[in-house]
């Protein structure tokens, strides 16, 4: 085994020892650990992404213990493993400098440290849903994942958050409770939770016609609780709270990494559990296809009429979960990997807006009504950039990354033999209109020149790039990453093919 | 432009209106799309404001009436019984797939096959541990069990969060707080302060036996580590904050946490590493039997049962006092 495929291992554990570490550290130290670890973590899986290409070796299993598989632990890596871990690491890095500013406004000084911790928790919670191998594995990190989610929300302390993180709480544990009894169904019915293991005995149980009721039931029970937890669209009433009041680093990072990991997780449940054959021959996957139709046009519905742009950004995020799922739902390979495509846009860009819409509030007397944010792209340029960038790429305009994720979505729908083309297309074109007009009519209110009269009057400010130059620092790198997946897109789908096909 | 009907017409008609949107002559947009602000504010007369005053107020004391309020009673009725529907839904569901389970105790069942067979055959010579149970959470599955610590301590950051106070002086400081919430208990109440003396030290040792025992009899660090807390929360409340600080601060707690678990991160790290790479571990297993057997295992179930005390204790003297 060569030394570099310890790299799972050992970016779990540094994310987890880091989060302890920082338990004893003063603030400063632990964001500095913090940022350490992010970055040593993204690195390590950047090479082993490198190293799993070059050699060509699919996927492999690290043995976490003495025993092997059924009896102990093991985790297990392959090419789109290490890129989403690598990703996600990039994300979670600019999300965390974007507002770190933010931070010293919103959050009591001497409850840093405790945020820092719950920020690597999350990370490592992360990363073990994404190379976990076992079910149980998986749920104990989901358990981590809330708890340091609702942590995060409530970190700043207002009514609403409070609110929001006990609205968040309830529906998450909704989720984790289905979660877990669909667990322990898959158990009494399989006898095991490791993941290879369970897919044989299912497929077994599925032909000889034995058990088939409960299956069914218990992998839609296991389906809906992770779609719960990641607000698929009936079930994201604690969404728009969730995301427009928690300071912004924890509004970037739930909308575009926690959800995503619980979608991670329901992708690999799919294909390494249940079965693709399986999954796609039963009533599941019309209903999450539906349900994503509905959030797709009901997210934006809801977005345009919101008149608080955090809460319009967290809004559009029902309308791209929504996408993530009709991804699923049309039961084909090209929708899978467009979900996964989705997943990596709606992560980069989701964060940016949310990271350049506060710099737009701040020059605007921290006002977040429409009404304020006249002009308020000339007084913070870089924030205004970085806004019509992410709305742009939600948009789906050409050389942004959304228009590659949508034209792959059209693709997989075009070539659809079922019922489902026509739907898919139909409300694919509806929504990105929907989402024109309340992104675009945003941009075109933050360029609306203010006369400097009533600016001064509403006590807003101008601020240059070099007062800010994490910051700015932060939204050149988001709209990079973004140009990146909107105009080289080829390597990234391929390697997210190779990768689902690792899967099964 | 057309050349049949005069400019002015023709701009009304739809073809018209889209050509001008065309040429950037007219933008549907402005003044349409955008919600407005309402202009004329400060223009109003007294009387005028009066009136809008009142208005505001009725409309206030309309919302909130609730028990007159039928929208409202509708709303209520609706989510109330549409909540009953979706319950009773999922709980039939559910109890309709447990009678199709396979049932309990039956030999046949998918669940009985070499996993369980394994543990309870090889469990003891693999691990050491005459507790199978133990044996199985801390060294087969070790690396959930990390993660299951970690849900403790994570839990007690998010409680430090919400309840921490950190006001030191002054009005709305932990202290003083602690003084209002506690005005009318008894002080020193000589029932309790007897029966927690004596109780107090059983308890305490029990709970260490049941840590030190973990890997021989039913017990292990999680059980011992609850048995622990809740002595230290029984004589908290027999003696009061001042004793209790003298031997446990929030220092105290922090590094006790943190040495346990960086212990188990560290240990379980080592043992992770040498099984991935087939190379043997090191640690004497020891007779099983004997109180220092089972590698690593015992440390670990200290380890644990540390977490567990110092979480229990500290929840406790959050909710109480809001910092310790």
């Amino acid at each position: 085994m060569d030394f570099i495929q310890n790299v799972p291992f050992f970016s779990i554990m540094i994310s987890m020892f880091s989060g302890i570490i920082s338990s004893i550290l003063s603030e400063k130290w632990a964001k500095r650990l913090n940022t350490a670890a992010i970055l040593v973590v993204g690195i390590m899986s950047g090479a082993l992404l490198l190293y799993l290409c070059r050699t060509g070796i699919g996927s492999y299993i690290f043995m976490m213990g003495h025993f092997p598989a059924p009896w102990g632990n093991e985790i297990r890596a392959g090419v789109l493993e290490a890129g989403m871990a690598m990703f996600f690491c990039i994300v979670m890095l600019l999300s965390m400098t974007g507002g770190r500013k933010k931070l010293f406004d919103e959050v009591e000084y001497t409850k840093h440290n405790i945020y820092y911790i719950l920020v690597d928790m999350m990370l490592s919670s992360l990363l073990a849903l994404i190379y976990t191998n076992d079910l149980f594995t998986a749920y104990v990190f989901v358990e981590i994942n809330t708890i340091a989610a609702c942590g995060l929300i409530m970190i700043r302390q207002n009514g609403r958050t409070i609110e929001a993180a006990v609205r968040y709480m309830i529906m998450s544990l909704l989720g984790s409770g289905l979660l877990l009894m669909g667990i322990c169904m898959l158990y009494d019915l399989t006898g095991h939770l490791l993941m290879s293991n369970i897919k044989e005995v299912m497929a077994e149980i599925m032909a000889n016609g034995t058990y088939r009721i409960p299956m069914l039931v218990t992998v839609g029970i296991m389906t809906i609780g992770l779609a719960i937890k990641s607000a698929l669209f009936p079930c994201h009433a604690w969404l728009p709270d969730a995301y427009g009041y928690s300071t912004v680093s924890s509004a970037a990072m739930l909308s575009s990494l926690v959800s995503k990991g619980y979608i991670f997780l329901l992708i690999k449940i799919f294909y390494r559990v249940i079965g693709l054959d399986i999954i796609y021959s039963s009533h599941i996957i019309g209903i999450l296809f539906i349900f994503g139709l509905c959030g797709m046009l009901f997210g934006s519905f809801s977005a345009i009429g919101e008149k608080d742009i955090r809460r319009m950004i967290a809004f559009s995020s029902v309308a791209q979960i929504g996408y993530i799922y009709m991804g699923f739902g049309l039961g084909m390979k090209e929708g899978m990997v467009a979900s996964v495509y989705h997943i990596l846009v709606h992560a980069a860009t989701k964060s940016l807006l949310f990271i350049s819409a506060i710099g737009l509030t701040d020059v605007s007397a921290g006002s977040r009504s429409f009404f304020a944010l006249n002009g308020s792209g000339y007084r913070n340029r870089i924030a205004g950039i970085g806004f019509a960038v992410g709305s742009l790429s939600m948009v789906g305009i050409p050389i942004f990354s959304g228009f590659v994720s949508k034209l792959l979505f059209a693709k997989a729908a075009i070539i659809n033999p079922t019922w489902k083309m026509f739907p898919t297309v139909i409300v694919l074109a509806i929504s990105t209109i929907l989402n024109a007009i309340y992104f675009l009519k945003t941009v075109i209110r933050i360029y609306t020149p203010e006369d400097l009269t009533v600016e001064k009057e509403k006590g807003s400010y101008s601020i240059r790039w070099d007062e800010q130059k994490l910051y700015a620092a932060t939204i050149i790198l988001f709209v990079v990453l973004n140009l990146i997946l909107g105009m080289n897109s080829r390597p990234v789908i391929h390697l997210i093919e190779t990768g689902l096909a690792n899967f099964a | 432009m057309s050349r049949l009907i005069p400019e002015e017409e023709y701009g009304k008609r739809p073809i018209g209106a889209l050509r001008q949107w065309m040429s950037g002559v007219r933008d549907p947009y402005l003044n349409n799309v955008e919600a407005k602000e309402k202009t004329g504010q400060g223009e109003e007369s007294e009387e005028q404001l009066e009136e809008y005053q009142r208005e505001v107020l009725s409309v206030i004391r309309k919302a909130q009436d609730t028990a007159n309020n039928s929208q409202y009673t509708l709303f209520r009725k609706f989510y109330r019984s549409a909540a009953l529907i979706c319950c009773l839904t999922l709980t039939l569901m559910l109890l309709i797939t447990v009678a199709y389970l396979p049932p309990v105790g039956n030999a046949g069942n998918p669940a009985h096959n070499e996993v369980a067979a394994k543990y309870i055959k090889d469990g003891m010579q693999d691990t050491g541990a005459v507790n199978i149970v133990t044996g199985m959470i801390l060294d087969y599955r070790a690396f959930d069990t990390f993660g299951e610590s970690n849900v403790l301590f994570i839990a007690t950051c998010t409680v430090l969060i919400l309840m921490r106070n950190d006001k030191k002086k002054g009005r709305g400081s932990a202290e003083e707080e602690e003084r209002r919430d506690s005005f009318y208990e008894p002080k020193s109440d000589k029932i309790l302060q007897t029966s927690a003396m004596i109780l107090v030290p059983f308890i305490i040792l029990f709970g260490i036996y049941v840590i030190l025992n973990g890997h021989l009899s039913p017990g292990g660090g999680f059980s011992g580590g609850a048995i622990i807390g809740a002595g230290l929360i029984l004589y908290l409340n027999a003696f009061g904050i001042e004793k209790t600080e003298k031997f446990f601060t929030a220092k105290t707690y922090k590094w006790i946490s943190f040495c346990s678990l960086s212990f188990y991160c560290i240990a379980k790290s080592y043992s992770f590493y040498t099984g991935a790479h087939h190379l043997e571990s090191g640690i004497p297993l020891g007779i099983p039997g004997n109180i220092l057997s089972s590698g690593l295992i015992l440390p670990l179930n200290i380890c644990v049962g540390l977490v567990v005390a110092c979480t229990m204790y500290a929840f406790f003297v959050l909710f109480r006092k809001g910092g310790f």
